[in-house]
C-alpha cells in the first residue's frame, strides 16, 4: 500500500499542469445568458485546443487517438483541471460515454467517422435515454423506430437531456420490438441532431439555469447504418455506457467541493453573529470539521476505487457507492453552509448568489445519474446479493 | 498510487482471521467475559506467539518493526472476532514507552512487552479531564529517584491484568509519563465495569506512590501524542472489523428470515439500510487504512488523518450497529444474540482516545485556525 504518486504518475501530472498553465484562457468562459451562442463556440474552441495539445480523450487507447491513461492518471487529470478552474468540458459525454461505447460496439466505419470528431470537438454529443414515462425504469422507454427501406423512422420524446440544445449527435435509445420483454426490444441509434423532425426545448431547473432539455422526434429518418451494435441489443449497450459513466468517479467533484469549503471557511473568519466570529463558534467548528472529514473520505474512497480498477481493470459497484456518498454529502454540506452563514445566505446578491445556487442545485444530485434509491437497490442486489425488490 | 494491501499484508490478515476463528469462537468469548479477569492467558500467549504483541515495536527491543498498516490489518480481525484482551491498552503503553527517551526503562520494559510476557496499560483520564493532555492534573512530586504520585485516575483499561501502569501526570507545569509496577505500595485498583462486556475499566488511586519517570516535558507530550494516535488507529481498525461482522451477519439474516412469504431482504426498507451499512463500512475502511499509512509514513497530513478516521469510525460503527439490531428485529435485541457484544464494544471504542466531537474540534483547529 503506497499512496504516493509513482514517478510516471507525477510526470503525467506535471506535464498536464504545465500545459494548462500555458494554455488556459485568460478569463473564465462564462455564459452571458441562457442562449449565449458565444459560450458554446468558446467551449468548443477550448476542447479543440485540448485536442491539439494532446490532452483530449486521455483514457482512450492510443489507436483511437488517446493517451491510454490509467485510471489513476484519469483521476489526476480530473483533479488538475478542476484545481485550475479549467472551462467546462463540453465534449464530456462524447469523450466519456459515447466514444467508449463506439469503441466497444461500433462498426469500423462508425469508429473511423465518429471517434476523431469527438476528440477534436467537431461533434458534441448528448444521450437520449429518459422519457417522461421512463425515468428510473428506462427500459420501459417508448420512443419507436420502425424500419423503412434504408432508414429507421423515429417517433417519440426524450427528457432531461443535457447539452441537447448544442449537440450535433445523439445516442438515442429506441424501441424496435414490441413483442418481447421490454429490455429485449431496445436498439441504440446514432442520430444527427440536424435531421428533419428533431426539435429541442430547454427545461428550466429550480436552481435557475436551463442545463437540460426535452427532445421531440417526429418522423425522423435515421440511416440504418447508424444502428450501433445489433438490432434489439441496445439494452446491453446501455449498461456498458452507464458503467463507463459510473467509472468516471468524480475526482473533479472533490476539488469543486473543496473549493466551496475553503470559500466558506474564509467567509466564516470575516463574518460575525451575536458578537462572535463565525469561525469561533464551537457549533460551526463541529459542522466544518464534519464537512471536511466527509469530503476527505470521499477523496480516499475515490482513490481506492481508482486503484482497484487500475489493478483489476473492470469497474465494479464502486461507482454506485461513490455516487450515493457524494450526492448526499453535498446536500449536507450546502445545508451546513446556509446554517453557518445565517439569514443573509438566502439573498441573491450575497456572494453573487453562489450559496443559493449551490443549495438548490444540490437537490438534483440525488436524482441525476441514477437516483439514490436505484443506487441502493443496485448495491443491495449486486454487491450484497439480496433478492430483487421489484 | 496503490491503495491495496500488499500480498503479504493480505496473508497476515487472513492468518489472523483463521487464528481467531480457531482460538476464540464466540462461545469462548462469552466464557472469557464471564470470568473474573475478563482475559484469557492462553489466548494472550497465542497472540504473542503470532508476533502481534511486538508487531510494530523496534527490533532492538525484540519487536518485528512492521508497519502500522500491518497492525491495523491484525486489529481489524480482532475487532471482527470481538476478542476480549488487553491488546489495545498494551499496544498503547508499549508504543508510549518506545517513543520515550529513558533508555534504561525502555530496555527493561519493552522486550517483555514485545514478547507478550508482560502486559501494560496507560492511565490518563481523571475527574473533569478529557483526552486533551492539557487537562491532566494528577500531581507528581519530585522524589528521591523518580517521582511521587498522588491522586486518582479513572477509566483505566485492563489495570488488573496489567503488570505495569504508565501514568500521565503533571509535575509543576510539565507533563510527565511515570511508570509504576502494579504491586507498588500505595496503589489501589477498583473495578468500574462499563457497558462494554469485552473490556475492563478500573479506577486507580495513588497514595504517595513512588514511580520512575519515563519522559517529561516536550518529549512526554510528543510520545503521548504519537502513542495515542497509534492506539486511536488500532481502535478504528477494531471498529471496522466489528462493522464488517455486523454487516455480514445482518445480510445473512435478511436473506434467510422470511416474512409475508419472502425473505425480508427483498423489501427496500431493509435492503436500503444494508446498502447504507456497506457504504459506511467502505468509508471507514478508506479512512482507517489511510490514517495508518499516513502516521507510519510521517505524512504531513497524518494529524488530520487520525482525526478524520476516529471521528468517522466512532459514529459509523454506532449507525451500522443500530441498523444491524433493527434489521434483526426482536432477536437482535436479546442478550442471547451476539449483536449486543459488538454494539457495546463500539460504544467504548467511540469514547476511547477521543470521540467524534473531540476529534472534530482537533480537526477544526487544524483547518480553520
Amino acid at each position: 500500500m503506497d499512496l504516493n504518486l509513482t514517478e510516471s504518475e507525477l510526470r503525467f501530472r506535471d506535464q498536464l499542469r504545465a500545459w494548462l498553465k500555458n494554455n488556459l484562457p485568460e478569463k473564465p468562459i462564462k455564459a452571458k445568458s441562457d442562449h449565449d451562442p458565444d459560450y458554446w463556440s468558446n467551449l468548443r474552441s477550448w476542447q479543440n485546443k485540448m485536442f491539439e495539445g494532446g490532452w483530449a480523450g486521455v483514457t482512450w487507447p492510443k489507436e483511437f487517438g488517446g493517451r491510454g491513461a490509467t485510471s489513476i492518471e484519469a483521476g489526476i487529470y480530473m483533479e488538475e483541471m478542476a484545481a485550475l478552474d479549467a472551462p467546462e468540458r463540453v465534449g464530456t459525454i462524447g469523450e466519456g460515454l459515447i466514444g467508449p461505447t463506439i469503441m466497444a460496439e461500433g462498426s469500423d466505419e462508425q469508429k473511423e467517422f465518429f471517434l476523431p470528431r469527438i476528440l477534436n470537438a467537431t461533434d458534441i454529443w448528448c444521450q437520449g435515454f429518459s422519457e417522461p414515462d421512463s425515468g428510473s425504469d428506462v427500459a420501459s422507454l417508448a420512443t419507436k423506430a420502425v424500419r423503412d427501406g434504408d432508414n429507421f423512422v423515429v417517433n417519440g420524446q426524450k427528457i432531461w437531456t443535457s447539452y441537447a440544445a448544442v449537440a450535433d449527435w445523439c445516442l438515442l435509445l429506441v424501441r424496435t420490438d414490441n413483442n418481447v420483454a421490454k429490455h429485449k426490444g431496445i436498439s441504440a441509434l446514432l442520430v444527427d441532431m440536424k435531421s428533419e423532425g428533431v426539435s429541442v426545448r430547454p427545461l428550466r431547473q429550480m436552481s435557475g439555469e436551463s442545463a437540460f432539455n426535452e427532445m421531440f422526434f417526429t418522423n425522423v429518418r435515421v440511416p440504418a447504418r447508424n444502428l450501433i451494435g445489433e438490432l434489439n441489443d441496445g439494452w446491453r449497450i446501455t449498461i456498458t455506457t452507464l458503467m463507463n459513466e459510473r467509472a468516471n468517479l468524480g475526482s473533479s467533484i472533490y476539488i469543486l467541493f473543496r473549493k466551496n469549503l475553503t470559500a466558506l471557511i474564509k467567509r466564516m473568519k470575516e463574518l460575525k453573529s451575536g458578537g462572535m466570529c463565525l469561525s469561533d463558534d464551537p457549533i460551526n467548528r463541529q459542522k466544518i470539521a464534519q464537512m471536511y472529514l466527509e469530503l476527505e473520505i470521499f477523496k480516499l474512497t475515490t482513490n481506492r476505487a481508482l486503484s482497484k480498477i487500475a489493478n483489476n481493470a473492470t469497474p465494479g459497484p464502486e461507482g454506485s457507492i461513490l455516487k450515493i456518498y457524494w450526492s448526499e454529502m453535498n446536500q449536507r454540506l450546502v445545508q451546513s453552509a446556509m446554517e453557518i452563514l445565517g439569514d443573509q445566505a438566502q439573498l441573491q446578491d450575497f456572494d453573487d448568489g453562489s450559496w443559493v445556487h449551490g443549495y438548490l442545485r444540490s437537490r438534483g444530485n440525488t436524482i441525476e445519474a441514477g437516483t439514490s434509491e436505484i443506487q441502493r437497490n443496485i448495491i443491495a442486489q449486486r454487491v450484497l446479493g439480496l433478492p430483487r425488490s421489484y | 498510487m496503490n491503495f491495496d494491501l500488499s500480498k503479504t499484508q493480505k496473508m497476515l490478515q487472513a492468518s489472523a482471521q483463521t487464528f481467531f476463528q480457531r482460538e476464540c469462537p464466540i462461545i469462548k468469548i462469552r466464557e472469557i467475559i464471564d470470568s473474573e479477569q475478563g482475559h484469557d492467558k492462553d489466548l494472550w500467549t497465542g497472540i504473542a506467539e503470532q508476533g502481534w504483541t511486538g508487531l510494530i515495536l523496534p527490533e532492538e527491543h525484540d519487536g518485528l518493526a512492521l508497519s502500522l498498516v500491518d497492525l491495523a490489518a491484525v486489529a481489524e480481525e480482532m475487532g471482527k472476532a470481538c476478542i476480549p484482551s488487553p491488546f489495545i491498552a498494551s499496544t498503547w503503553a508499549s508504543t508510549l514507552i518506545a517513543a520515550s527517551d529513558n533508555s534504561t526503562l525502555k530496555q527493561n520494559l519493552l522486550p517483555k512487552l514485545a514478547l507478550g510476557e508482560s502486559i501494560a496499560t496507560v492511565a490518563i483520564l481523571e475527574d473533569g479531564s478529557n483526552w486533551d493532555s492539557t487537562s491532566v492534573q494528577l500531581a507528581a512530586q519530585p522524589g528521591d529517584s523518580g517521582t511521587i504520585l498522588s491522586g486518582s485516575k479513572k477509566l483505566v483499561l485492563d489495570a488488573e491484568s496489567a503488570d505495569t501502569i504508565l501514568v500521565v501526570a503533571r509535575q509543576g507545569t510539565e507533563l510527565i509519563i511515570a511508570v509504576v509496577d502494579k504491586s507498588a505500595k500505595g496503589l489501589r485498583i477498583n473495578a468500574t465495569p462499563g457497558m462494554d462486556l469485552t473490556r475492563r475499566y478500573y479506577q486507580v488511586d495513588f497514595d504517595q506512590v513512588a514511580a520512575d519517570v519515563l519522559a517529561s516535558g516536550a518529549i512526554a507530550e510528543n510520545a503521548l501524542k504519537r502513542s495515542t494516535q497509534t492506539a486511536a488507529i488500532i481502535t478504528c481498525a477494531d471498529l471496522l472489523g466489528g462493522m464488517e461482522w455486523v454487516l455480514k451477519t445482518t445480510v445473512e439474516y435478511a436473506k434467510s428470515r422470511q416474512q409475508f412469504g419472502k425473505a425480508i431482504g427483498s423489501y427496500q426498507a431493509v435492503q436500503h439500510q444494508c446498502a447504507d451499512m456497506l457504504l459506511m463500512n467502505e468509508s471507514a475502511r478508506s479512512a482507517t487504512y489511510y490514517a495508518a499509512w499516513a502516521l507510519y509514513e510521517n505524512d504531513p497530513a497524518s494529524d488530520e488523518a487520525i482525526n478524520i478516521a476516529k471521528a468517522y469510525c466512532s459514529e459509523a460503527a454506532r449507525l451500522v450497529g443500530n441498523s444491524g439490531i433493527q434489521i434483526h428485529g426482536g432477536i437482535g435485541f436479546t442478550w442471547e444474540h451476539d449483536l449486543h457484544l459488538y454494539y457495546k464494544r463500539a460504544k467504548s471504542s467511540e469514547y476511547l482516545f477521543g470521540d467524534q466531537s473531540h476529534h472534530r474540534e482537533q480537526l477544526a483547529k487544524l483547518i480553520i485556525d
